[in-house]
């Protein structure tokens, strides 16, 4: 296997799919000629060319519902926003046609296009462009979910996505793009989307964690090994559909939990992942669940503000040794 | 009805390069019918933008300024020679590339310096950024981060003022790039429907990050897009400050008599990357060049000394002056405090929750 970057991981992903199903075609601002905002997009340009590749205007609801409209009628579109801050202005095409068309055909219209970019947080550039919004699509029935948090996962489940026939929004974490690890080369390698990964072993204590937070937490759980406490690592990569039954089994190993999350606490997905285990695991709690979360304010640009809003190691370390009572 | 229709698409076609040919300005743009105090008061406005932004990209590099930073360098013209044609009351908003407007409206070196450092003296308290400068005691309705969404909020702004019989007027700053967002169309049939008293200003610098309009717009000629929505229009020279405060003054009064709005199309050109972090390849430097010709700063400082108003010694004076200006404000800007932690949660809710 090749140790390569997650951007890498991507642009192999897009370009095996895109070689592998000629109506699979990606659109966005500056994918084509500039090779990408976050050059996840380079040389595909160059070997698939303009009409599968392709350059639009800053229009993001009218690229969005083009994608939409094109896989209503048979292709694959995968769209790409320069990050999901501006995927805000093509949410009602994401939501109220995307996410409803099958159902509201009685089954006749199927629209799989996988909506990707960049997400979560950034640095310093404050609240319009550093926000985690997986909670908000994750709202939505018909909407599948995806968040990996490491290079193969990347590759694997962004494969999955493109062969899905349901729209998926698939978040990359802005600031993981240069992350680097194992990827296997095999253009048949795929993760199948809803399937959970236990990304350490562990029984004293649960860290639930997606993305940018499953690092953070796998440092946190080095630093309580140290300790003797000894934490599972259990990342959803998919928050919809979500692998609730990896969670509970894991519940029910350690008996105590952390939900770790960029995003807002408020109506967001630990808010759902708690609520889950307490009606499906209650009795195998031996500490409330607690929450790590962004801080349920906007982004600030300062430097020192911004690092207080996004959760970071110590704050995964006290919160497991608050619910292990240590 | 028809042939109109047949015009309009030679229009289009004969304007297949239109951000190449020089702005069809009137032929009395640009004339010098003011006064020595404003005139010089003018150039230096856009001096003092020049070194500010000049010392933004040596701090970007140092650091000290994070995030995006999107330089103005080339554009002075467009906001110093608009917003001089305003009224201290009325309102100015934008986007991301502001930090030449907010001074052009009277926000303080300082403040914006210390804003773009993250500082707590900044003008949004460290909080905005580069991207979100705002300043309500000088009516300054800020700079917004994603393309096209001040534009609505300047009709906004426009209708409150007409609602409150204030006779206020709105710029709107905005890129050529904007012109294709739901927003720009939306905004312009309610602000002629309702007669609003709003000035949308688009600057056409000719490229949306890496791309040129040519690849993203299908009908290039930005001002006769006004049409649409039977707006009065105008193409000016965007390089010449004069011919730029002259056109607004032409759209503050209609919109302060008649309070109707008006499209201007700035031509204009930016010297740098579209930020800090794009080394903008996609440009040639025989076409940065060729703008450069008609620097702005270069053009107006010729057209002074000409006319007698300005001599070498008073530019070196000012620049002086200027650069002074502008080294204090980064110094200020290093020696203030980071925000209080206690900052992260404050100004969430204008009436806190709890
Ligand atoms: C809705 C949205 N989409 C994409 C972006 C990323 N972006 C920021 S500026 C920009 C180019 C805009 O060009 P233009 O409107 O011409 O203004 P200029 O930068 O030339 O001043 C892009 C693509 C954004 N900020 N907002």
């Amino acid at each position: 296997m090749a140790v390569i970057t997650m951007r890498d991981a991507l642009n192999d992903a897009l370009r095996e799919e895109l070689a592998r199903d000629p109506n699979v075609f990606l659109m966005g601002e500056e994918v084509a000629e500039y090779q990408g905002a976050y050059k996840v997009t380079r040389g595909l340009l160059q070997e698939f060319g303009a009409k599968r590749v392709i350059d639009t205007p800053i229009t993001e609801l009218g690229f969005a519902g083009l994608g939409v409209g094109a896989a209503m009628v048979g292709l694959r579109p995968i769209i790409e926003f320069m990050t999901f801050n501006f995927s805000i202005l093509a949410a009602d095409q994401m939501v109220n046609s995307a996410a409803k068309m099958l159902y509201m055909s009685g089954g006749q219209y199927k629209i799989p296009i996988v909506f990707r970019g960049p997400g979560g947080s950034a640095y310093q550039v404050s609240s319009q462009h550093s926000q985690a919004l997986e909670s908000w699509y994750a709202f939505f029935p018909g909407l599948k979910v995806v968040m990996p948090s490491t290079p193969a996962d990347a590759k694997g489940l962004l494969k999955s996505a493109i062969r899905d026939d349901d729209p998926v929004i698939f978040i990359e974490q802005e600031r993981m793009y240069g992350m680097k690890g194992e990827v296997p080369e095999d253009e048949d390698f795929t993760i199948p989307l809803g399937v959970a990964d236990v990304k350490r072993e562990g029984t004293d204590a649960t860290i639930v964690a997606r993305s940018l937070m499953v690092p953070t937490a796998l440092k946190a759980a080095e630093e309580l090994e140290k300790e003797g406490i000894s934490c599972e690592v259990i990342d959803p990569r998919t928050i919809r559909p979500l692998d609730i039954d990896t969670i509970i089994t894991s519940v029910q190993k350690t008996n105590r939990v952390v939900v770790a999350e960029e995003s807002h606490p408020f109506c967001g997905v630990s808010a759902e992942i708690t609520a889950e285990i307490q009606e499906r695991a209650f009795d195998y709690l031996d500490a409330p669940v607690k929450r790590v979360s962004g801080v349920d304010v906007p982004m600030p640009y300062a430097k020192n503000l911004e690092r207080l809003a996004i959760p970071d190691v110590p704050q995964i370390v006290a919160a497991v040794r608050e619910v292990a009572y240590v | 009805m028809s042939s109109q229709t047949t015009d309009r698409r030679q229009d289009a076609s004969a304007s297949a390069s239109v951000i190449d040919q020089p702005p069809t300005t009137p032929a009395d743009a640009g004339a010098l019918e003011e006064d020595r105090d404003t005139l010089v008061k003018i150039f230096q406005q856009m001096l003092l933008i020049r070194r500010f932004e000049e010392k933004c990209a040596e701090s970007y590099s140092l650091g000290k300024i994070g995030g995006f930073c999107h330089l103005y360098i080339g554009q002075e013209a467009v906001g110093v020679g608009a917003i001089s044609a305003l009224r201290q009351d009325d309102y100015v908003i934008t986007s991301y590339r502001e930090h030449g407007q907010a001074l052009a409206k009277g926000m303080s070196a300082d403040a914006i310096m210390a804003e773009l450092y993250g500082k707590a003296t900044g003008c949004s308290k460290g909080k905005g950024g580069s991207m979100h400068l705002f300043d309500a005691s000088v009516n300054f309705l800020g700079g917004h981060a994603i393309v096209g969404g001040q534009i609505a909020l300047a009709t906004g702004a426009a209708f409150a003022s007409k609602y409150k019989e204030t006779d206020q007027v709105t710029v709107c700053f905005f890129g050529e790039a904007a012109v294709n967002q739901g927003a720009f169309h939306e905004s312009l049939n309610m602000a002629q429907l309702w007669r609003l008293p709003c000035i949308y200003l688009c600057e056409n610098n000719m490229y949306g990050m890496g791309t040129s309009a040519q690849r993203a717009m299908s009908f290039q000629d930005i001002a006769a897009k006004a049409c649409a929505y039977e707006m009065a229009s105008e193409v000016v020279d965007g390089m010449d400050v004069m011919a730029m405060r002259q056109a607004t003054q032409r759209a503050v009064e209609r919109a302060r008599k008649e309070s109707l709005p008006t499209l201007l199309e700035a031509r204009t050109y930016r010297y740098m990357g579209h930020s800090m972090s794009d080394p903008g390849k996609y440009r040639t430097r025989a076409e940065i060049e060729k703008y450069q010709e008609r620097d702005p700063i270069k053009l107006f400082k010729v057209r002074l000394e000409e006319n007698g108003m300005l001599t070498d010694d008073d530019v070196a004076a000012m620049e002086a002056e200027v650069r002074e200006q502008v080294d204090r404000a980064a110094q200020f800007a290093d020696e203030s405090p980071e925000p209080a932690p206690e900052e992260l949660m404050t100004n969430v809710y204008a009436n806190p929750l709890r």
